[in-house]
């Protein structure tokens, strides 16, 4: 058994003349990259979106809400210095706006344009044309794999879309095209980068994960959190950072009805410097706490736990 | 390296992880195309191919220090964490000269310094020393651990821990700040005495023979009667997550039946456009027929646990139906509605029923007859033609009369009756269970142990 490159078997199949260098030589490299880009991922992050790279296969990002799930696919396509192609799932999301749609306009004003006086022009040719690259919009995906230039196509909160919506994807993730009807099978000119990510409001359809490198994302641990804060909160002292991240630690063990998330610590840092506090109090917890909880019942059973007092 | 793969796989789907065929030919691909050497891209190279769901890491992370672990002391692999492998022997062997408060000064130190490897050092030489492994035992290390925990003292340490970081006069706030980093690092030290002990326990005995030994349970997969404590915590955390995931699954079924009868009026407003011909036919919208659940829970000490969990998650879905009412009982009957609408997290108001419902009657043995006639007696003219009931219990009557005729009035009155008992099948009227009296009344009876069986129960209501 010959070991084949994936992507070089991909490329290939998809008829592609070249293949593209990898994009990352090593996690750890990745790993830098994405750093500079002020995204600070765990060595899972790392090594699982190196792997999606070698391996030619999209990645399936899961966890909770404001892990930096989306900004993960932002932060690589800044580093590659790729255009990011961004669909936003949502409940009835179809075809045509996920994968392309034709201009009718266009075609109607192609079929009333073309018929000169009196010369009956032979159908046959005039729906070959009209059926044309050129009378197609393209929606997020068909763009994504139509572009020349390099890409990353984010696939948003894809767990909003109903099960059998999930059937459009199914193609592009594992072949790289889109077919459509009355004009043939779209390739990928290049192989974009792929992510996916979900919230786990319901479980994906096995055909999806399967097609997928699945990464979970949780929250960060201490030092971790530490260092997102420090890069993304211009001008926060480093020991004030590292007792935001202890707070929210304690936080996140309590049984709460929604734990902070990443986004909420980061809101909650830059609240601090522009109130000018470089060391947290218990005062000063207490009157900003609605930053990072945001249930009532989660704030007095916090106030009362963490600081032994009734709100 | 592929048979390697192939059985651990064969263990991961053992577990009740699902691999396909196609996965498992990418994990191989994977394989290929990294250097495997690299300990930490190997792992995530299997986790990222195999493992599709987040509940699965643990059970996958168990797994994979079984079948992978022994690799470490061959020499090449994972050199970055443990440069000093063969040091680490020697310290082992040393160690009887040196003595325990030596060991635990040394570990102490780690833990304040937060020191990886030295506490990855304490843990080897700790097991050396107080973990007492017998070669050939058919155990899974649960008391090695034990023994090796118990004779460090971790709780004074972490009380030592604690008080080192504090100033003088600390405020609750920082106090509680620094005992949780304590523990943390102090249960991180655990995982890797507990490790040190199955990397062990690998070398004695070969790996797919301990994987079975410390095999996961998958958290949908606990039998919910015969949990343990920790189990039932995972239960617990595992509970939030389903219950969203049905309320959306339920409301979204809901809105995708989306046909009424036929609205007339509108069709034939629309038919004008189409010269009166009603091409189009147009439906009214669904009625949102929300249906109302009356819960009535066994609560004594065998089953108690099933019900709390049962009575947790129908709450918390509680916006999918029109209401919910749950009782509880064990000789006798209390409502507890009212704790669930008093406190919005189900979790607290399952808490206050072991405290505040009056359930006990006579003597604190089930008796589902009384129970029955209790209800049907109080609470028959309240139930209607859109109510579904469910009973939670084992029907283990403790010998006391049926008294089935009461439960056939419910029955009579109500859209449907469902009975789940969190035994096993073949348990079922043994003993002084007495099912199969109730279940001729009952529109279905099923057995429900574990998180899967009543997310798949309670999907299906409507």
């Amino acid at each position: 058994m010959s070991a084949l490159d994936p992507r070089e078997e991909l490329a290939r199949r998809l008829g592609l003349a070249e293949v593209a260098p990898v994009r990352f030589a090593s996690p750890e490299e990745l790993r830098v990259r994405l750093a500079q880009q002020d995204y600070l991922s765990s060595e899972a992050i790392s090594s699982v979106t190196f792997l999606a790279d070698r391996l030619a296969k999209p990645v399936l990002v899961e966890g909770p809400a404001g892990t930096g799930k989306t900004a993960l696919a932002k932060a690589v396509a800044d580093a590659l210095g790729a255009r990011l192609i961004r669909l936003q799932c949502y409940e009835g999301l179809d075809e045509s706006k996920a994968l392309y749609e034709w201009n009718y306009r266009k075609q109607l004003l192609r079929i009333q344009a073309g018929r000169p006086e009196g010369s009956a022009e032979v159908w046959s040719e005039l729906e070959e044309d009209i059926f044309a690259e050129e009378f197609l919009l393209t929606r997020p995906l068909l763009e994504a794999i139509t572009a020349s230039e390099p890409v990353v196509l984010l696939i948003d909160e894809v767990d909003r879309v109903e099960l059998e919506t999930e059937a459009l994807l199914l193609e592009i993730l594992s072949e790289y095209q889109v077919s459509i009807p009355e004009l043939g099978t779209l390739t990928a000119r290049q192989i974009p980068m792929v992510f996916l990510t979900s919230n786990n409001t319901r479980e994906l359809s096995e055909a999806l994960k399967r097609r997928c490198l699945y990464l979970h994302v949780g929250y960060p641990d201490v030092a971790r959190e530490r260092d997102i804060i420090l890069s993304r909160v211009p001008g926060i002292a480093t020991a004030l950072a590292e007792q935001i991240s202890q707070v929210v630690r304690t936080l996140r063990l309590m049984d709460l009805k929604k734990a902070p998330s990443v986004s909420e610590t980061l809101d909650w840092a830059r609240t601090l410097v522009i109130l000018g506090r470089d060391e947290l109090g218990e005062d000063l917890v207490v009157e900003t706490l609605h930053i990072l909880l945001k249930y009532q019942s989660d704030i007095e059973k916090a106030t009362r736990e963490i600081l032994g007092r009734a709100s | 390296m592929l048979d390697l793969l192939s059985s651990f796989i064969g263990e991961l789907r053992t577990v009740g992880i699902s691999v396909s065929m196609s996965e498992t030919v990418d994990a191989a691909r994977a394989l290929e195309t990294i250097d495997v050497a690299d300990r930490a891209l190997f792992r995530s190279a299997l986790c990222a191919t195999l493992v599709k769901s987040g509940d699965h890491l643990s059970a996958f992370d168990t797994a994979f220090d079984v079948f992978f672990a022994h690799r470490r002391l061959d020499g090449d692999v994972d050199t970055e964490l443990v440069p000093d492998a063969g040091a680490r022997d020697a310290g082992a062997r040393d160690s009887p000269e040196r003595s325990g408060a030596q060991l635990g000064q040394q570990l102490f130190d780690a833990l304040r310094e937060n020191n990886v490897r030295a506490m990855r050092q304490s843990a080897a030489e700790a097991v050396a020393r107080y973990g007492g492994v017998e070669p050939g035992r058919p155990v899974g290390g649960a008391y090695y651990l034990y023994r090796t925990l118990r004779q460090l003292e971790l709780e004074e340490m972490e009380r030592r821990l604690v008080g080192l970081s504090l100033a003088a006069n600390p405020d609750a706030l920082s106090e509680r700040l620094a005992s949780d980093d304590a523990h943390q690092r102090v249960e991180h030290f655990k995982t890797m005495v507990a490790t040190e002990i199955r990397e062990q326990l690998v070398q004695d005995r070969g790996a797919a023979a301990l994987a079975e030994s410390v095999r996961e349970t998958l958290p949908e997969d606990i039998d919910v009667m015969h949990a343990n404590r920790e189990e039932l915590a995972q239960l617990e955390r595992a509970l939030r997550p389903l219950s969203r995931k049905l309320a959306v699954r339920l409301a979204r079924r809901r809105r995708r039946r989306h046909r009424g009868p036929v609205d007339l009026r509108h069709t034939v407003r629309s038919s004008l456009s189409t010269g009166g011909v009603p091409i189009d036919v147009r439906f009214k919208p669904p009625r949102p027929a929300k249906p109302e659940i009356v819960v009535i829970a066994d609560v004594s000490g065998s089953v108690a646990s099933f019900a709390r969990f049962t009575l947790h998650l129908v709450h918390a879905i509680s916006s999918q139906f029109s209401q919910v009412r749950s009782f509880v009982f064990v000789d006798g009957l209390d409502e507890v509605t009212h704790l669930f609408a008093e406190s919005d997290d189900p979790a607290v108001a399952v808490e206050r029923i072991s405290a505040e419902a009056d359930v006990v009657a006579v003597d604190g043995h089930s008796d589902y007859g009384r129970a029955l006639s209790i209800f049907a007696q109080r609470y028959a003219p309240e139930l209607t033609r859109r109510t579904t009931v469910l009973i939670l219990g084992d029907a283990r009557n403790n010998y006391h009369p049926a008294r089935a005729e009461a439960l056939e009035e419910i029955a009579h009155r109500v859209k449907a009756l469902y009975w789940l008992n969190p035994e096993p099948v073949n348990y079922w009227n043994s003993g002084d269970s007495i099912l199969s009296v109730y279940a001729a009344h009952c529109d279905a009876v099923l057995e429900c142990r574990t998180l899967r069986q009543l997310e798949t129960f309670v999907g299906g209501l409507n």
